[in-house]
């Protein structure tokens, strides 16, 4: 039923109010973290209860075939804008995935933030709050709308808390995002008025626009547009240079929920509105979209092994995996895509832990060079099993999260292109060779400087634990997952292959 | 029927959380050890209580599938967590938990006052877990998770001596050595997959379905296509070339990991494999002569260099490597029976090899360290005249040894014995067929030769070992020695259940228990089977008498050329060596096999990894990006405030881009 309860508006605007709720404590840093911590976790909670309601609440539907929470109200009439928020299976895991990483990212950082400490949990919430509308929105003004709400603190938080040339990689994010985002605009308002002038009902929602018939020649200029915008965000080969910068100079909270959220709604834009939208488009670019998914893969992998900086390697190990990812969308059929879907989930989780786990290092040694590391499973042998699990899910280690991800993408897109397939594989190989090298350098051999490490603390060992078990789960028993994601899916690759 | 087989595998991942949990606060090395030893004994109990039902099933009941809940499921894909019984899985289940059970009873005693003792034995039962999802998956994707699982362990355990480099880079070789291998299985489950599914609709990797189905296989072909695929994946596995040379550096790892994984179960499990899915490499006849060629191959040339090792688990790692090499060359000529009962007898006399070679590194190892020595205690030429320090690791030892080399009357003898026999007669590989039995034939020599060189140079002779250390040597505890003896008994009697027939007429008409246990496995190659029985009756019994005698004699004049070369003569060795400089020097390097892999792949790899980042990720693609950024810069410089400048910019975009909606709006 629509409207009902205005869970959606709920789910998106808590972290908001929770922002509200710091401007009294601004100076009192203790209350100002539990009220954050607060409105993440209740945030949390809702999102479960949603996820725990879902059946229930299935054949709620909209307009849209497939999503069972919808709410819309008109806003700015004049312009045909509406607030359109719907949640299907794929928006679900993806709310999830945000509320969790929120929670986890504040909790890693708890300690490790020093100056403007409400600043920073503030900056958090609002991007928290832009994300969820991310995922949310059906209505592309409003989608825009959201996606600049999400950006915008990330500048801060690598300006403001970042290490290194720290100003030198948000403004680089600044440009890149900035470009991606101007272009998309462009894209959403050439889409508008070819719809209004067309059907004379100017509107940006989502339902109307997908009828739209567009001549072929401004179907590729739009779909090209909105693929560059998302392209950049995903990232995909050549335009992710913005990223090890990024992530590597900025603090642990901010990795985290770049590599586990902002990264993925390049992807979920291409799912939901670039592919739907423009599918004779899509078709044309996807031997592109092949070809650059799987230098992703191999190139990113292949960089990540020449790296020196534990973080750095990370970030290249996440355009690498992210290569599935956009292999899975190319393929665009049910197998590939669910395991596209997953694959966001597992990246989210599975980078996120290890992003944190390079900052807890940092945070204690105050470098992150792996030739500074080394036998570290003697010293801190909690840390090192969790570094090593994660390790093994990002290698894609069967029983583990990754591992049921990239198997599904693998075997889809095996389906429509063998030799994407074969080459995607080779990324695999060079996967385990750079992770065993990390592994070995940092856990085992001797140690090679005397550095002060204490094993995790009991925080820590909360938001690892719970990320551990996340990842054995979802590896070993993926079947509720894969049901929820399955059915949008079936709509949106239409039947056809399987 | 088998409902409770979900035990035999859960019964080892107890183990490993229990002691992988708490087996840092246990401490205790008698309670982390027996729990781990006892968790697979229970294992053992239930795989033989299901083997006893088995048997009293008749033959056309003894396919069984056990499905506990469904794992992945996507589209038309589907993967259970289901069990496959049947009587191969039954005979790996007792190989596994069987000689598993005996080596982690060793490895109480070996292990102990090691560092991370608990962390071994987590191990041990975690490798114990995959490897026994590997052979009881009902599909090709559950069998993928346990041969992942064993790499990793494989890979944990070889570099169980972390602090020690060398250990950690035979287990990253490992491992990636295996995903190459990996790449193959799952292409070849692809390409089955989705060929069943989109030709016939067949969507399924469950194996007894795929099976079923086998009349759908066409000859050739795409089947050949993929299991030459799957073959890539058994080689990098089961340690067969291009993909073997991971194997001997694998004997980093603490020697028990050398008998159990490297030796007794998960270096088979590419034989396993291929067994399991007979029913399509039988419909590849090009597979299978590559099959054949590879192992005997292998089988071959790894014997070659186990020649001249003087590092005595460098020797059983080579001869493993060549023992494999006859099971993949009775794979490739139809000879499944044969193959997995070599990898059964392969099992009891290599581990109780291996165990013995642990046993006399340990002993050495004490005896050096007392006397503050640093002479390697693996290498064979400190060694000699051990005989009558550690007899009973000599008596199993030796009859081990003599199982191995094909002296009639022990295990290794019926098993490779049948295996050369098929090569010979089988009538797949046409005039191929002779060239086959005599790599295996020389092979053999080869085998008896270096088996007993080891023997000689270990145990007989002069003791070479600083004489400080000799009062030192003794005979291991009994924990250590119980294991071998019974390794040693079943070498002995390991191959009566399976005689080739010739012999089993001559002995009154006693069948051949284990092809006849295992014939419902091959029912879909029925007739592929029958072909080849009949091919073999049809050689005159002249023949194969003639042709078994030709091998003994080889094994013969193989043990005494070591017995001339070792005990009779000793100072022969060096006159040879001295002889052939650049042919003792290639075999001893291993013929640079590992040099040549580094050169080509390994190399240019790290080469490229660092172009890329630094040749062109820097300077090409992020030049472009600093040269925008930088003129970006001036502008902004100008603007002062960075932080605020850059919003401010931001927020003027923004805007720019709502008076555009409106201009285009309006003017339209």
């Amino acid at each position: 039923m629509p409207n009902d309860y205005l869970i959606l508006t709920i789910l998106v605007f808590i972290p908001l109010t929770g922002c509200l709720l710091l401007v009294p404590v601004w100076s009192r840093v203790e209350w100002a973290r539990r009220i954050a911590l607060g409105a993440a976790l209740l945030d949390l909670v809702l999102a479960c209860w949603v996820y725990a309601a879902a059946p229930a609440v299935i054949a709620g539907g909209g307009t849209l075939p497939g999503f069972f929470l919808w709410e819309d109200l008109p806003w700015i009439e004049r312009f045909g804008i509406r607030y359109t928020l719907g949640m299907d299976g794929i928006a679900l895991p993806m709310v999830l995935l945000t509320a969790f990483i929120t929670v986890i990212a504040m909790l890693v950082s708890w300690r490790a933030i020093k100056e403007r400490v409400t600043f920073h949990y503030f900056l958090i919430l609002v991007m928290e709050t832009g994300i969820m509308g991310v995922f949310l929105s059906l209505d592309l003004f409003l989608f825009y709308l959201f996606w600049e709400v999400m950006l915008i603190p990330m500048f801060f938080l690598i300006g403001i808390w970042g290490h290194g040339r720290r100003i030198y990689s948000a403004v680089k994010f600044f440009l890149f995002t900035l470009a991606g985002s101007l272009l998309m605009l462009l894209a959403i308002i050439g889409l508008y008025l070819i719809h209004g002038d067309q059907s004379g009902a100017y509107t940006f929602g989502l339902p109307a626009l997908l009828h739209t018939q567009i001549a072929s020649g401004a179907s590729l200029w739009l779909f090209a547009a909105f693929l560059l915008a998302f392209a950049i965000k995903v990232p995909i080969f050549p335009v992710h240079t913005w990223l090890p910068d990024a992530h590597t100079d900025a603090p642990t909270a901010g990795s985290v929920i770049l590599a586990a959220l902002l990264l993925k709604t390049g992807a979920y834009g291409l799912i939901r509105f670039g592919y739907p939208l423009f599918p004779e488009a899509a078709r044309t670019f996807t031997p592109l979209l092949y070809i650059l998914g799987v230098i992703g893969i191999i190139y990113g992998s292949w960089v990540a092994f020449a790296q020196a900086d534990m973080k750095r390697l990370v970030a290249y190990s996440s355009v690498g995996h992210m290569g599935f990812v956009v292999l899975g969308i190319a393929a665009w059929t049910p197998v590939a895509l669910s395991g596209a879907v997953m694959q966001m989930v597992n990246h989210g989780v599975t980078t996120g832990a290890l992003f944190a786990l390079v900052g807890m290092l940092d945070e204690r040694s105050g470098t992150r060079s792996i030739a500074a590391f080394g036998g570290l499973w003697g010293k801190a042998p909690v840390y090192s099993f969790f570094f090593l699990l994660f390790s093994l899910a990002s290698l894609g280690l069967p029983g583990l999260n990754n591992f049921v991800g990239e198997f599904l993408v693998l075997a889809g897109v095996f389906r429509v292109s063998p030799i994407a397939a074969c080459f995607a594989f080779v990324g695999v190989v060079v996967t385990l060779i750079y992770m065993l090298r990390l592994v070995q350098e940092v856990l085992f051999v001797g140690e090679r400087t005397p550095l002060p490490l204490a094993d995790i603390s009991f925080r820590e060992g909360i938001v690892l634990g719970v990320m551990g078990v996340t990842v054995i789960i979802l590896g070993v028993y993926p079947a509720p997952f894969l049901d929820l994601v399955s059915m949008p899916v079936a709509l949106l690759t239409g039947g056809g292959l399987p | 029927m088998f409902d409770n087989v979900w035990l035999i595998p859960l019964f080892p991942l107890i183990g490993f959380l229990i002691n992988g949990l708490f087996g840092k606060a246990i401490k205790e090395e008698k309670v982390i050890g027996g729990i781990g030893a006892l968790m697979v004994f229970c294992s053992f109990v239930v795989a033989s209580m299901t083997l006893f039902k088995m048997i009293s099933l008749p033959g056309h009941e003894r396919v069984h599938n056990v499905t506990l809940f469904t794992w992945i499921k996507s589209g038309t894909f589907q993967a259970d967590i289901a069990f496959l019984i049947d009587p191969l899985s039954c005979v790996m289940l007792m190989v596994v938990t069987g000689v598993g059970f005996l080596i982690h009873v060793y490895s109480i005693g070996y292990m102990h006052g090691e560092e991370g003792f608990y962390r071994f034995f987590a191990y041990l039962n975690l490798f114990t877990f995959s490897m026994l999802l590997l052979v009881m998956g009902n599909n090709l994707l559950l069998m993928f998770v346990g041969w992942e699982g064993v790499g990793l362990c494989s890979y944990l355990l070889i570099g169980y001596y972390f602090h020690k480099k060398s250990a950690g880079d035979a287990g990253k070789k490992a491992f990636v050595m295996n995903r190459v291998g990996d790449f193959g299985f799952l292409l070849g489950l692809f390409t089955l997959y989705w060929y069943m599914g989109s030709k016939h609709g067949i969507w399924t990797i469950q194996f007894t379905e795929l099976a079923k189905h086998a009349e759908l296989y066409p000859v050739g072909g795409v089947v050949t296509a993929l299991t030459l695929f799957f073959f890539l994946g058994a080689t990098g596995k089961s340690a067969q070339i291009p993909l073997y040379t991971w194997l001997p550096d694998a004997m980093e790892g603490p020697t028990p990991v050398s008998a159990l994984i490297h030796a007794a179960t998960m270096v088979t499990a590419g034989v396993y494999m291929i067994g399991r899915m007979n029913f399509l490499f039988i419909k590849a006849p090009e597979t299978m002569m590559v099959v054949a060629i590879i192992g005997a191959a292998t089988a071959l040339f790894a014997a070659t260099i186990g020649t001249a090792q003087n590092d005595i688990k460098r020797v059983l790692a080579y001869s493993t490597v060549s023992q494999l090499g006859y099971m993949f060359l009775a794979m490739g000529v139809g000879a499944f029976a044969a193959g997995i009962f070599h990898l059964m007898t392969h099992a009891f006399f290599k581990a109780c090899l291996f165990l013995g070679s642990g046993a006399v590194i340990h002993s050495m190892h004490h005896a050096l360290h007392h006397a503050h020595s640093h002479d390697d205690p693996q290498d064979m030429r400190n060694m000699g005249g051990l005989k009558s320090k550690m007899p009973m690791t000599f008596l199993t030892f030796l009859l081990a040894t003599i199982a191995i080399a094909g002296i009639p009357g022990f295990a290794g003898f019926f098993s490779k014995d049948e295996i050369l026999w098929q090569a010979f007669a089988n009538p797949h590989h046409g005039t191929l067929n002779f060239a086959l039995w005599g790599c295996g034939a020389i092979a053999a020599g080869l085998t008896a030769f270096y088996m007993f060189r080891l023997v000689f140079m270990t145990f007989f002779g002069d003791c070479r070992i600083n004489p400080k250390c000799k009062d030192h040597l003794h005979e291991s505890p009994m924990v250590i020695v119980f294991p071998l003896i019974v390794l040693a008994f079943l070498s002995v009697v390991g191959g009566y259940i399976g005689m080739p027939k010739i012999i089993g007429e001559l002995l009154g008409g006693i069948p051949n228990y284990f092809e006849h246990f295992l014939a419902p496995v091959f029912e879909f190659s029925e007739e592929y089977v029958k072909s080849q029985a009949h091919a073999t009756a049809h050689h005159s019994l002249v023949l194969e008498w003639g042709l078994m005698g030709v091998s003994v004699v080889i094994a013969l004049v193989g043990i005494s050329i070591a017995f001339v070369l070792y005990i009779a003569s000793p100072s022969l060795p060096a006159k040879f060596t001295a002889a052939f400089p650049a042919l003792h020097r290639a075999v001893y390097n291993k013929w640079y096999i590992d040099e040549l892999y580094d050169f080509l792949f390994v190399n240019p790899c790290k080469a490229l990894g660092n172009f890329l980042w630094k040749g062109f990720d820097v300077v090409v693609v992020d030049g472009i990006v600093d040269g925008v950024g930088k003129s970006v810069l001036g502008i902004s410089a100008a603007l002062k405030n960075l932080q605020s400048g850059y919003v401010h910019n931001y927020a003027l975009s923004m805007a720019l881009g709502v008076v555009v909606i409106i201009a285009f709006y309006l003017f339209r």
